[in-house]
């Protein structure tokens, strides 16, 4: 499975417009990352737990794309138990490390708060597929069209340059240097897919011109990109979700900007 | 789907690229009328391609070097011209621009502002045209390499182009291929009776499609000019000797010595190979190397003979069964790398690949070095390949500056400095002209009448006649993906 080739399927979540989905992820993002209170996030991920069930991926699936967060998240609060900002009973002591009652409410919190923001984006980003976030990048956006398009194409190119890497590394077996320190080899390997994928880059940008982009005059589009119902409807359950969170804490009095 | 037909006037036009001080193409004049369809020859370094990329607009500014005379496209400055003239390169990787077969044919069109209606029903005509039988949504990688020079056609055809330029389209194409994109090019030249001008150095496939030969020549402009048989009869020794396979003028291959006895070196035992460990391609192969003998690989794109002849060369594991060396222990995969390179040689198919060094005399002398061999001892066997295989005067130059003849042959260079008893080549005359392929066979009849063992992954026919004793054919697995 590549950047190239996100998960298909027929559920709404998959005619959502990306850049809906990355406006919804964000807020709820933006609104979670100010306070670091265990209330807002554990909110959140109950409304998010629910609304899961919709977002067109089957369980297996689900686990399989967001294992990263699963490991990040009690790794991130394990961290914060043992360095946490000090406060209440203290449980354990060593060298540096601190287990008090405090750190223990701070490593709760984040590991809330790490996968109520990390799983919707992880489960909304699964379903983009590049082009149509450019097209939407580009219509909905209004980002200019060369960038876009500059970046998607060379997006395409990494799939290639998967393969050059591993020819590389055959060739190198091939011609006797397949032995030396690992670290020297990576480094003459890496400069020379830098090489390869330069010169790659300039074909594609020579038949991309050929083509005619970067042409004057108007481009238009042959897939349209824009924002619908259900978009709005997205973009709204992300509000709704950041507003319920913060209402919460704020409300049960866990409200806690950081710094503050 | 038509739109007039373009023509091509230049009058003392030429081409310096910056900070160079010969001209790739100087002093050329050249009319061609809309409709004509137009072979461009010449050795390789005669410009064919600047003048293709000029027509294109796609040359660059003044920056990237000078410009005299005047090149004219139905009068116009080329770059003036956009949407009119239609670009098909050379690799077909490196054209595609977009994920899905529909969206990539349309972007030619957005970028020329072709309403959206219009730009769906001119994918579908030229995805027809070009005989690719495909849903829209189908994905761009999963193309062959003949399928997407052809998507690459339908794109420009889109355009509605009055001129369409074809850069060695087929060059990088197994035989199947070839015969794809020149149908699909004869069909859309015939429908549109757009104006063609094609580059390439085998003459046969485009002789009954073109009506005109235009010859260049380095530095200077078109030296021959007129009908294909007349050009061709007239010029046809001198093209041919220049690299050009012209019908009628193809290398004569050196005769094999007579085998005086061959031990075998290498077997394999119940053999199944795969490029990634999940996906086994083909089970059960048997197939020995013997001094003196070349196996010749064959099989269509996608069989898995590169597989092969990585497994062979103790460069991927085998999934199941063995490769065996005779009188070592262990399977060449678990030999170390400095060890292999004196028992095995590979050259790649793509040489820039195995470059690794920013000079040619480094890039002969690493395999020796790795194997610790004395300074005098590795400068004298540099020396002696460099000559025998013509690379003497570019000794200093980085071999990714060389053209893709001098890459082939340093590539092979390279990889007799260790002098290994038993060779892996994988397509070592794709793409090559006729000089190159001439000494390519010359040099490996040397080898094999020295006692070394090859194994050539080829789709060259000729090539096997000349040097292969056996043929080993792989089929297309059924399973494909994982």
């Amino acid at each position: 499975m590549s950047v190239m080739t996100p998960v298909a399927g027929r559920q709404a979540v998959y005619r959502l417009n990306p850049v809906a989905k990355v406006v919804a992820s964000a807020i709820i993002g933006i609104a979670l990352v100010i306070s670091i209170d265990w209330v807002s996030a554990g909110v959140a991920l109950a409304i998010e737990g629910v609304l899961f069930l919709w977002s067109g991926l089957s369980p297996r699936r689900f686990f399989l794309r967001t294992l990263a967060v699963w490991i990040a998240a009690p790794l991130a609060g394990f961290t914060i138990l043992l360095y946490g900002r000090p406060s209440g009973a203290v449980h354990f002591q060593f060298l540096f490390m601190q287990v008090t009652d405090g750190s223990i409410e701070l490593a709760i919190a984040t590991v809330l708060r790490v996968l109520a923001i990390a799983l919707p984006a992880v489960v909304l980003f699964v379903t983009i597929d590049p082009t149509d976030l450019a097209d939407g990048l580009a219509q909905v956006a209004k980002l200019p069209a060369r960038f876009v398009l500059g970046a998607l194409a060379g997006l395409r190119l990494v799939s290639l340059f998967l393969e050059d890497w591993r020819s590389l590394e055959l060739a190198r077996r091939a011609r006797g240097v397949g032995d030396s320190g690992r670290i020297r080899r990576l480094l003459g390997q890496s400069f020379a897919l830098l090489v390869l994928s330069i010169r790659r880059g300039s074909k594609l940008a020579t038949a991309m011109e050929a083509r005619g982009f970067g042409a004057p005059g108007k481009r238009t589009w042959a897939r349209e990109s824009r924002l619908g119902r259900g978009d709005a409807a997205l973009i709204a359950l992300g509000v709704l979700v950041a507003a319920a969170a913060v209402s919460a804490s704020v409300i049960t009095g866990h409200w806690n900007v950081i710094g503050a | 789907m038509t739109s007039a037909a373009a023509s091509i006037r230049a009058r003392g036009w030429g081409w310096r690229h910056a900070g160079r001080s010969t001209w790739v193409v100087s002093g050329l004049d050249l009319a061609v009328e809309p409709g004509e369809r137009v072979l461009l020859l010449g050795a390789s370094g005669s410009g064919k391609s600047t003048l293709v990329h000029a027509l294109a607009g796609v040359l660059g500014g003044d920056d990237d070097g000078e410009r005299r005379g005047e090149l004219l496209i139905d009068g116009r400055a080329p770059d003036a011209a956009r949407g009119r003239v239609g670009l098909v390169l050379q690799d077909p990787d490196s054209q595609v621009v977009l994920a899905r077969v529909g969206d990539d044919v349309a972007f030619g069109c957005e970028n020329l502002g072709v309403p959206r209606e219009e730009i769906w029903r001119r994918v579908r005509e030229s995805l027809d045209a070009v005989g690719l039988d495909l849903p829209l949504w189908h994905p761009t990688s999963e193309l062959s390499g003949g399928q997407k020079q052809r998507l690459a056609l339908a794109g420009v055809l889109a355009m509605r182009p009055g001129l369409i330029l074809l850069d060695e389209p087929t060059a990088n194409l197994d035989p199947d291929g070839v015969i794809e994109v020149r149908d699909a090019v004869r069909r859309v030249v015939e429908s549109t009776g757009a104006t063609l001008v094609v580059i390439e150095h085998r003459v046969s496939v485009w002789r009954d499609l073109v009506d005109r030969v235009v010859v260049l020549e380095a530095g200077g402009g078109a030296v021959a000019d007129g009908s294909v048989d007349e050009v061709l009869r007239r010029e046809g020794a001198g093209l041919a000797a220049s690299g050009v396979w012209v019908p009628g003028f193809e290398p004569a291959a050196p005769a094999r010595a007579t085998l005086a006895g061959s031990s075998r070196l290498l077997h394999t035992e119940d053999l199944s190979i795969a490029r990634v460990a999940s996906t086994v391609l083909h089970t059960g192969i048997e197939l020995e190397l013997a001094s003196g003998r070349m196996l010749a690989v064959t099989g269509p794109n996608g069989s898995g003979k590169s597989t092969l002849g990585l497994t062979i060369a103790g460069l991927l594991p085998p999934a199941a069964g063995a490769v065996v060396v005779e009188g070592y222990p262990d399977q060449p995969v678990r030999w170390k790398s400095r060890d292999l390179v004196s028992r095995i040689g590979t050259v790649f198919q793509d040489p820039e690949h195995q470059f690794l060094t920013g000079r040619v005399s480094d890039e002969l002398s690493i395999g020796p070095k790795a194997l610790g061999m004395p300074g005098p001892e590795i400068a004298r066997r540099s020396a002696d390949l460099a000559e025998r295989l013509r690379l003497d005067h570019l000794m200093h130059a980085n071999p990714f500056t060389l053209s893709g003849g001098e890459k082939r042959r340093l590539s092979v260079a390279a990889v007799l400095a260790t002098r290994p008893p038993i060779l892996v080549l994988d397509e070592p005359t794709f793409g090559q002209d006729s000089r190159t392929w001439l000494e390519l066979v010359g040099m490996l009849r040397d080898l094999l009448d020295d006692g070394t063992a090859a194994l050539a992954i080829t789709h060259d026919p000729e090539f096997v006649s000349a040097l292969a004793d056996d043929e080993f054919r792989l089929s297309v697995p059924e399973v494909v993906g994982g």
